[in-house]
């Protein structure tokens, strides 16, 4: 009888601790799967929250908790975001100084392509966002590089999200490109890594923690956490762009946080949304 | 001589039984002070993942277990220190920030929301 227990004892131990591992490929180029990663994600959220739908994870913590998402339902009546959709549609078909305008920069004109974001790029041996993309048709016209965070740049983002909804993401780790695996890596490695004063990991609230309290906030979960970027945020009563909130989110770790586009951000903007692969674009979005 | 003896003496006796309740005071304080540091949002910050049985404590998170019962889970109050200055030596996973050695909390203020917590 006691063996039994002892047993019956161990293996709850055992499924707790697996519980935590989410991401049951391994963290070094021989063993890293994506796909393994991506599927291994979705079960860990299908055994934790059985009634929520993945494809709903795209509306972030009002997937899993009733109560906020009552309140949010709400807030989406007069969507906040509703004039920076419109502002960014004005501004995207304003042309340039020299007579060209961002349709001129992006595949189909710019329309309904943010689920091909971010992607690597072979040429440049990096990873490229929509944002990123968004400055350097600017510059290449002559015109000035806006701003990372907020204001126009996340106003031109909105629109072009916008007229992606509802488009899967599909997000490509080239087949045997080793560096487009790096960086992959690069990301999950971020994701995972515990850093800052208070030693926190991205995945320690939005993975182990996500759903629970944390005094009054509940942390989202990590699958879908990408899709309706930007995001008009309550906090920050306006639009911002998806690396400023990483910056605000690195920073509450303690640590001293990365400035938006670096390397690092980009790499952890692809495993993050390689893991929503299969999810539609529902930007912009409104959080609290 | 003699006399400037006895008058120490003296004054030193009065100062023995004055000072103990002073001792007591000084615990009286360092729980107030625990206390602030279990609240305090730049300080320790407890209270954003642990449940507690003080009528000051709203809004409690739950990622962590609450702060109950902690003389019969930690008999060895030194363990419960430890525990406080790095979580991470038990669970290397834990949300739990070593308060102690990353130096968020000083091992003042560690001693003073040992003594707070205890109560519960």
């Amino acid at each position: 009888m006691k063996i039994i227990k002892t047993l019956a004892l161990g293996l709850t131990v055992a499924a707790a601790t697996q519980m935590t591992h989410a991401a049951d490929s391994g963290f070094d180029l021989k063993t890293v799967d994506p796909e393994a990663d991506r599927m291994a994600l979705q079960k860990y959220y299908k055994d934790r929250f059985p009634k929520a739908e993945i494809s709903d994870y795209v509306n972030g913590i009002y997937a899993v908790d009733a109560a906020s998402r009552e309140q949010w339902v709400e807030l989406e009546e007069f969507p906040p975001y509703e004039f920076d959709v419109e502002k960014g549609e004005e501004l995207f078909n304003t042309p340039f100084a020299n007579g060209k305008g961002y349709a001129d920069c992006f595949e189909n004109g710019g329309i309904g392509i943010r689920q091909n974001y971010p992607y690597w790029s072979k040429e440049e041996g990096t990873v490229k966002t929509l944002e990123q993309e968004i400055n350097e048709c600017r510059e290449k016209n002559g015109e000035k590089k806006l701003r990372w965070g907020k204001g126009e740049i996340a106003q031109v983002s909105a629109y072009m999200a916008w007229t992606s909804r509802d488009k899967v993401f599909d997000i490509k780790v080239p087949e045997g490109d080793k560096d487009a695996m790096a960086a992959y890596l690069e990301g999950k490695k971020f994701f995972y890594t515990k850093r800052g004063q208070l030693n926190l990991s991205c995945a320690n609230c939005h993975l182990q923690g996500s759903n629970v309290f944390i005094r009054a906030d509940l942390p989202s979960p990590m699958l879908g956490h990408v899709t309706h970027f930007p995001v008009f945020r309550s906090k920050w009563g306006e639009l911002g762009t998806l690396h400023r909130r990483y910056s605000g989110c690195h920073k509450d770790s303690r640590s001293k946080p990365l400035k938006p586009q670096h390397e690092t951000f980009r790499n952890l903007e692809y495993f993050q949304t390689y893991m929503s692969n299969g999810l539609v674009v529902n930007g912009p979005g409104a959080r609290k | 001589m003699r006399k400037l003896t006895t008058a120490l003496c003296s004054a030193g006796l009065i100062a023995m039984f004055s000072a103990a309740p002073a001792v007591a005071d000084n615990h009286a304080d360092q729980i107030a002070m625990g206390k602030a540091v279990y609240m305090g949002k730049s300080r320790g910050n407890c209270i954003s993942c642990h449940a507690i049985d003080d009528p000051d404590a709203n809004l409690a998170g739950n990622q962590g277990p609450p702060t109950i019962a902690m003389k019969q889970r930690f008999p060895d109050k030194r363990k419960l220190r430890a525990q406080i200055w790095d979580a991470s030596q038990n669970n290397p996973l834990t949300i739990m920030p070593p308060l102690g050695k990353h130096w968020i909390l000083s091992e003042e203020e560690i001693d003073a929301v040992v003594e707070y917590i205890y109560q519960f």
